[in-house]
């Protein structure tokens, strides 16, 4: 491990955006409210395929207090809603209408749209809207035979490959063939607070404003400026506060585009808030891919093929993401193993579900399951311990950086660094693996299911290529950072102040972080898929370094001496090792660069500047998770008793939020596991749209977590040596309860699919039970 | 999840609560007291009652007391009276082990014990206990005063015998004699989820025989009952792991378990043994 820097980067100091959300002051898409706003309620189709006869608005328009209805027929110059990385050839025709054109693919697909005084009167008006739907037959299942999603469209929008290698010769030549078919159920983010979305116009400045943005104010700016033909200083998104973002927060969605056009359309502003049960129902959900894998091995357990073929259940249309989560399914599998040749082979399909997108470890999840299914698979058929097949294949330290042909979010997979088998032997020292194996076996023997299982898995982090963000200090001292960064509650603002507060040498409590403000820098790289730390720190980093030299070369003139000679302690220039001595504070300095101030003597005016952060790869942490479960014999009801997660993050920058990251990763990943599922009956109907049937995990199902924060891989790739943490808690819960609910089970490979509710384990038992 | 228009109306004592609701009920009237139920449903507008009579304001309702052997349970009363020491003796006990599965801290703190019998719900815990304990219901309306056997009462998922205008003012459940064991056992996927099943059961043992047996089954059919071939495999029974899995596989095979779209009947027909059996065991505790 590093040494720990005594600064302030390292240190698990407070939050500092933490007071208004304390009491009771923070500002959620709710909270934004206009004078004279409009309420929108969106009509939703009640069938999950059908072709729309006749949408009769009539009623609904003649309900005192309703200013307008639309359908798609009244908002014709509104698109379909484009993919954030642009324009992807054969999914254009597969893109969402803002409003459904002739046909409803799912139940919750927006239908029509109504404007009016207040919330309940929106609400009595969608029920007055009449939709006649023709129904008909819906696709419920990936793996079912393809329709077509329109005349001539196939259900099946693309197939996906990557790989390398001929696994076809290894497979014909191996000592043994191992497969699985498994399934990840669908589930997804699920934020305490809905989506809302706040669309106005400003006629006196011409700017069409979206307030309740997250995630990526900055690229969804670029796509609705375009949607709506305005040059990008006429349109701006302002992030609210956010509880919560998980992937499915912040997305352009149906709404967002249609409180926009009412906004322009009518003058003033519109707000629409999600209610619960429309999330449940029409923000995207994700995870749910059946998979058949095989590995092909020699008689040691050595990887030295994998094929892999997956059907991925994209619900009804592409989202903004387009296919990013097949493909990181594709890219990512392998993981943390060499594998000699590799060939994987995915089906887009549409089905007539909810569409899918990220959530939380996009790709991973889902792939940690697949693999570490695998992994225990080739353990119990060659006989050989599950640490043991895993030790062996874990790409070494020595191996680093370590690149493989495959492609993750168009980046090439290329593992900057880590000591894969240090941080698993941790693990196995933190939950006494050995001592466990005993004291398992004698509670088995007294007639308990109990049992441990591991997985382990390499994180993607930090995708760049590039972030910046501007530092300025003021004639007081004061520093405001100005990042194109997001927050959506993991404490964004107290890291961006500890990496600027340590380059220039202030008190981190002073800095004031800006984010999620479109108008107050061009460029902003959002907070998704563990990037906001790497990218946005490292930009922070940069810029506050250009501040302390501009600083400092300025005090060296003031204080007759070398630059190189002076120190930046508490916001005040000083001679180095003299605190006694002469100095000089940065607001000092601030004010003798204003414009008019004598002594800036044609220096730049402002102590402030812009610093970029530029990466070509992303960065990769690594972890292990470790679960021991006991099963109630007669319910199907697991238990778990104890949890590791050991994480290798690089550097953690505050040791506290990460450990937060983890844990509230790892509660979203036990849902995944165990509770939470999109179920749907067979005519395509929503089953789990309340919170009495979606089940999400509470404190009581919750159980304590040992988290080991490890520091040894730091990333060679930026200065801080940075790697992600969002992702990590989540990423590999399904994988390793598995696991250890097939140890507790004594049946290797009993658990071929997510969640294992009790109603699906206890039919196991009693399968296992009569054999 | 704004619920349809409807009118309010918050009488100050039971007559005029009964005039109203005479007047409303064949327009959907409702009562309402801690709304745990009927809210959320209006919210989702699955219920569009166009009236809402709340008793909140009555006082009266609040009685919570032991009278000749019979406790009184008014309808204002919330499940989180139920604490421990609230009622004394084994009928004390046992709704003291039941109240903490209700829900959560807040249904708890408003929802009250005679609205969950109007709302009938499958998986209530009190519908179960009221069934375990012959609970009678009081039924107030302008046509007077009935009062129904818990026998009489459910007649199906959701729904009672109680007619439109009437308002229950009042559960009342003969004590149980002192000595009473009495035990419950519920299983939900998280805790506070309505119960896939639940047992609840009281016995007595004399002479190392289970005497006066009940079992009552909750969440398995659409409304709870005892189960009276349970009750007779522990008639005179010794208390032990033979006869409560005989009880246990009694209750299993008595029930027409319901089904939906993540539980099939077998499972819950485990359940339901499972149940009993902990139930009966954590009574001999």
């Amino acid at each position: 491990m590093n040494a720990k820097p005594k600064g302030v980067i390292g240190q698990s100091v407070q939050r500092i955006e933490d007071r208004p959300l304390i009491i009771g002051k923070g500002m959620f898409a709710g909270d934004i409210s206009f004078a004279h706003q409009l309420h929108m309620r969106i009509v939703r189709s009640s069938s999950a395929h059908g072709v729309i006869k006749r949408i009769d608005t009539q009623a609904a328009r003649a309900l005192p207090g309703v200013h307008a209805v639309w359908t798609a027929a009244d908002i014709p110059e509104m698109g379909p809603i484009d993919f954030r990385e642009g324009k992807i050839e054969k999914l254009e025709p597969y893109r969402q209408p803002v409003l459904a054109i002739d046909r409803v693919r799912y139940v919750g697909e927006p239908v029509a749209a109504i404007f009016a005084s207040d919330a309940y009167t929106a609400e009595d008006a969608a029920d007055l809207v009449e939709v006649e739907i023709e129904d008909l037959p819906v696709i419920m299942d990936a793996r079912a035979a393809t329709g077509e999603f329109a005349p001539g469209l196939s259900s099946e929008a693309a197939v996906i490959t990557q790989g390398f290698g001929d696994t076809a010769s290894v497979f014909a030549t191996a000592h043994a063939v191992v497969e699985i078919d498994v399934t990840v159920g669908r589930h997804s983010g699920v934020p305490l607070e809905t989506r809302g979305a706040i669309g106005r116009y400003d006629a006196a400045r011409d700017v069409l404003e979206l307030h309740g943005a997250a995630k990526v104010p900055h690229k969804n700016k670029e796509t609705l400026a375009r949607l709506f033909g305005r040059p990008a200083a006429a349109l701006h998104l302002f992030e609210t506060h956010v509880g919560g973002g998980f992937g499915v927060r912040g997305e352009i969605y149906p709404e967002d585009i249609l409180v926009l056009a009412a906004a322009l359309r009518f003058g003033g502003a519109v707000k629409w808030i999600e209610d619960r049960r429309e999330h449940l129902m029409a923000a995207n959900q994700s995870r749910e891919q059946h998979h058949k894998t095989r590995a092909a091995v020699d008689e040691k357990g050595t990887l030295l093929a994998i094929e892999n073929e997956f059907w991925h259940d994209q619900g009804a249309y592409p989202r903004t993401h387009a296919m990013r989560v097949a493909e990181t399914t594709c890219g990512i599998l392998p993981g943390p193993y060499r594998v000699g040749a590799y060939k994987a082979l995915g089906h887009y399909r549409l089905t007539n579900k909810t569409p899918a997108a990220t959530y939380r470890a996009p790709g991973r999840y889902e792939t940690n399951f697949v693999r570490e299914r695998l992994l225990d698979a080739i353990a119990a058929k060659l006989n050989i311990s599950r640490v043991d097949v895993r030790k062996q294949n874990l790409i070494r330290s020595d191996e680093m950086p370590y690149a493989r042909p495959l492609c993750v979010l168009e980046d090439d997979v290329s593992y900057d660094s880590g000591d894969y088998a240090g941080l698993l032997d941790k693990s196995l020292k933190a939950i006494r693996w050995d001592e466990l194996q005993s004291e398992l076996a004698e509670r088995r023997k007294r007639g308990e299911l109990v049992g441990v299982g591991l997985a382990t898995f390499v994180e993607k982090s930090g995708l760049g290529p590039t972030d910046g963000a501007h530092v300025c200090v003021d004639t007081t001292g004061a520093i405001e950072v100005i990042t194109g960064g997001a927050s959506v509650g993991q404490g964004f603002e107290t890291v961006m102040a500890q990496v600027c507060a340590e380059a220039l040498g202030v008190d981190y409590r002073n800095i004031r972080v800006v984010h999620g403000r479109t108008d107050r820098i061009d460029f902003g790289i959002g907070a998704h898929a563990s990037r906001a730390t790497v990218m946005t720190a490292n930009a922070v980093h940069a810029a506050a370094l250009i501040v302390r030299e501009k600083a400092l070369s300025f005090a060296a003139e003031l204080l007759q001496s070398e630059a190189a000679t002076l120190d930046i302690i508490d916001g005040r220039v000083i001679r180095r090792g003299e605190s006694e001595g002469p100095s000089i504070t940065l607001g000092e300095i601030a004010n003798h660069l204003r414009p008019a101030a004598k002594l800036r003597r044609g220096r730049e005016p402002g102590l402030s500047a812009d610093g970029w952060f530029d990466t070509d790869h992303q960065v990769y942490p690594y972890g292990n998770q470790i679960a021991v479960v006991s099963i109630d014999r007669e319910t199907g009801a697991v238990n778990v008793e104890q949890y590791v997660i050991a994480y290798d993050i690089g550097r953690a920058i505050n040791p506290v939020l990460v450990r937060g990251q983890i844990l509230g990763g790892f509660a979203q990943g036990l849902g995944g596991a165990l509770y939470e599922e999109f179920l749907y009956d067979e005519r395509g109907e929503p089953l789990s749209v309340t919170f009495a049937d979606y089940l999400m995990p509470t404190a009581n199902e919750v159980p304590k977590v040992d988290v080991i924060i490890s520091e040894d891989a730091p990333s060679p790739r930026n200065p801080l040596g940075i790697k992600g943490a969002g992702e990590s808690g989540i990423a590999a819960v399904g994988a390793a309860i598995a696991s250890a609910v097939d140890d507790a089970l004594g049946s290797p490979g009993a658990i071929t699919r997510l969640p294992i509710t009790p109603q699906r384990l206890k039919r196991i038992l009693n399968r296992l039970a009569s054999a | 999840m704004k619920p349809a228009p409807f009118t309010y109306h918050r009488p100050l004592n039971i007559d005029e609560a009964a005039r109203i609701l005479a007047d409303v009920a064949e327009h959907d009237g409702r009562i309402i007291a801690g709304g745990q139920s009927l809210a959320p449903m209006m919210a989702f507008r699955v219920a569009r009652p166009q009236h809402l009579v709340d008793i909140d304001e009555i006082v009266a309702l609040d009685v919570l007391c032991i009278e000749d052997a019979t406790l009184r349970i008014g309808a204002r009363v919330r499940h989180s009276r139920f604490v421990p020491g609230a009622i004394a003796g084994p009928t004390g006990e046992i709704f003291a082990k039941v109240m903490p599965n209700i829900a959560n801290y807040s249904v708890r703190s408003r929802g009250t014990f005679c609205g969950s019998l109007a709302h009938a719900d499958p998986a209530s815990e009190w519908c179960a206990l009221a069934t375990l304990l012959d609970a009678e219901i009081i039924a107030r309306s302008v046509r007077g005063e009935r009062r129904i056997p818990v026998s009489a009462y459910f007649d199906g998922a959701m729904s009672t015998t109680l007619a439109p205008d009437e308002i229950i003012i009042e559960a009342r459940i003969p004590v149980l004699r002192e000595e009473t064991r009495t035990g419950f056992y519920e299983f939900s996927r998280r805790k506070g989820d309505f119960a896939i099943a639940m047992a609840i059961v009281a016995f007595g043992v004399e002479n190392g025989r289970i005497t006066s047996p009940r079992v009552s089954v909750g969440g398995a059919e659409a409304y709870p009952r005892r189960i009276r071939e349970a009750e007779r495999a522990l008639d005179g029974a010794a208390p032990g792991a033979d006869a409560f899995a005989a009880a246990a596989e009694a209750a299993a095979a008595a029930v027409d378990p319901m089904e939906d779209a993540v539980t099939d009947a077998a499972y819950r027909r485990d359940i339901v043994r499972a149940a009993t059996r902990r139930a009966l065991e954590q009574a001999m505790q």
